[in-house]
């Protein structure tokens, strides 16, 4: 371990101390937070009992849906796209301003549209990570090299195989970058999504412990997402840094 | 490419967009979505309403205050982690991991700290909008040549005066990007804040519409809030592209 990662970890744990420290000595109630140690007591009892299991079952699998759908959709809109060359220009300011409007308000009318199911979740969660996807796509079918393209002409090979055997593993490097965004934001819509209307899933558990003043259970749940959240995008982190030395250590 | 054509292209764009809102109007029916024209109708009538006034300053106010601590925090944090090597290195995995989290989570903690009333909204928006300001700013000031780091001390500048005259003027298109983005998603934490529990605001004015089914309401406000973001965003970027091409 390097010195920097040494005080990381010291800074993390003195701001956990504290905290710990502020609400055992009364300084921060009961009632607003509780002790991370019993954050962790209470998660333990949850998940022991296995009372959370559907909840994360749910979850995750909404998650994992809108990750898949989004990666795999994105990809082929990314290629179709880049192919056409007159919609991709007219569809750029379109991608320039994607993530600057609050998408997230059309929730609402997703639920008026589909009722209260997983559908309006998925469908937002789609809407927030696929455009994240076709930017990276077509930003990595850009660093294609023409050679490679040529090849496949050569090969005779087929709209699907080019895509398949030829661009994707070319453009993988950046891709990735697609893809990590996806994750992320594929788990935050959807969370969200749950925690402002939802029938079931851990953000609509984190948001009925809230309004029952159940501060272990509610605690417990959120300390359960944001470790959850943090070891997902640490994982795709390092990931993102093996590509990354692709991207610059490959030929350009 | 000619500007014509160019626009054309976008009327397009706008044309298929609008095409596809009347086909799942058709799909869904007037009660779910209704169509396009109606809602511009409705657009027009509701403006002026106090209902609607009265729930826009409510956003505004909040935003901007949201905005304003966003942008306080993060320009100090960014300055400091960028100016100091250790605090960087330290703490940009830190903020990176924090940026990434469905922030949400946290809502229900800053409400039982703030309160519901417009505070809770307002710290709840900046807690979005700090981490994208700090990470740009500190990422600029990371870039910003050596050299000009040492004829400030050369000079014999104080920490305030490198900072005013030299740090942030350098890295200041960046810094700009970071603002842009700050903006962003200060204004999605705000919403989403009302969204989840507030009285007041466009986010929960959404919200009653769709429990009462006024799907032509919810989706007139929809579209208010997706046309104000769009054209701050042009705003912005038009600013940052001009910064850029100064430097």
């Amino acid at each position: 371990m390097t010195r920097v990662g040494l005080i990381r970890i010291a800074v993390i744990a003195a701001a956990v101390g504290a905290l710990e420290l502020a609400c055992r000595l009364g300084f921060i109630r009961h009632q607003v937070i509780i002790p991370p140690s019993e954050m962790a007591e209470a998660l333990y009892g949850l998940l022991a009992a296995g009372t959370i299991n559907a909840d994360i079952v749910r979850t995750l699998g909404v998650i994992g849906i809108v990750i898949v759908v989004s990666i795999v959709l994105g990809f082929a809109v990314g290629l179709v796209i880049h192919a056409l060359p007159r919609v991709r220009q007219a569809l750029d300011p379109f991608f320039a301003t994607y993530y600057a409007v609050p998408i997230f308000i059309f929730y609402p009318v997703l639920i008026a549209i589909f009722g209260l199911s997983p559908m309006p979740i998925v469908l937002i969660g789609v809407a927030t990570a696929v455009v994240a996807m076709i930017i990276a796509t077509l930003n990595g079918l850009d660093r294609v090299p023409r050679v490679l393209t040529k090849v496949a002409r050569v090969h005779r090979l087929g709209a699907f195989a080019t895509a398949v055997r030829l661009q994707l593993p070319a453009a993988a490097p950046y891709l990735f970058t697609g893809v990590k965004l996806s994750v992320s934001y594929g788990f935050i819509a959807v969370i969200a999504a749950e925690f402002i209307l939802s029938p079931a899933g851990l953000g609509r558990d984190i948001s009925d412990a809230y309004t029952d003043f159940n501060n272990r259970r509610m605690y417990a749940l959120i300390l359960f997402l944001l470790l959850i959240a943090t070891v997902v995008n640490s994982v795709l982190h390092v990931l993102d840094v093996r590509f990354a030395a692709r991207r610059t250590g490959g030929r350009a | 490419m000619t500007a014509s054509r160019r626009i054309t292209d976008t009327l397009i764009v706008f044309a298929v967009m609008l095409a596809t809102w009347q086909i799942l109007h058709q799909i869904a029916g007037a009660t779910a979505l209704p169509a396009p024209l109606p809602t511009m109708k409705y657009l027009v009538h509701m403006l002026p309403t106090a209902r609607f006034a009265e729930n826009a300053l409510a956003t505004l106010e909040a935003f901007t205050l949201a905005l304003a601590l966003a942008y306080a925090i993060g320009l100090a944090i960014g300055v400091w982690m960028g100016a100091h090597r250790l605090s960087g290195a330290v703490g940009e995995p830190i903020l990176v991991v924090v940026y990434s989290l469905p922030k949400i989570t946290l809502y229900p903690v800053v409400l039982l700290i703030f309160g519901l009333g417009i505070s809770g909204k307002v710290v709840f928006g900046a807690m979005h909008g700090i981490l994208p300001v700090a990470l740009l700013t500190m990422g600029a000031i990371r870039a910003i040549p050596p050299v000009y780091l040492r004829s400030a001390q050369s000079l014999q500048l104080s920490p305030l005066q490198t900072v005013m005259t030299v740090l942030l003027p350098a890295a200041l298109p960046e810094v700009f990007t970071g603002l842009r983005i700050g903006f962003t998603v200060t204004l999605l934490g705000v919403l989403l804040g009302e969204m989840f529990a507030s009285k007041l605001g466009l986010g929960s004015m959404i919200m009653a519409d769709m429990s009462l089914a006024q799907s032509e309401d919810m989706v007139t406000v929809a579209i208010v809030l997706f046309a104000f973001a769009s054209i701050a965003n042009a705003v912005l970027l038009w600013i940052e592209g001009k910064l850029y091409r100064k430097t």
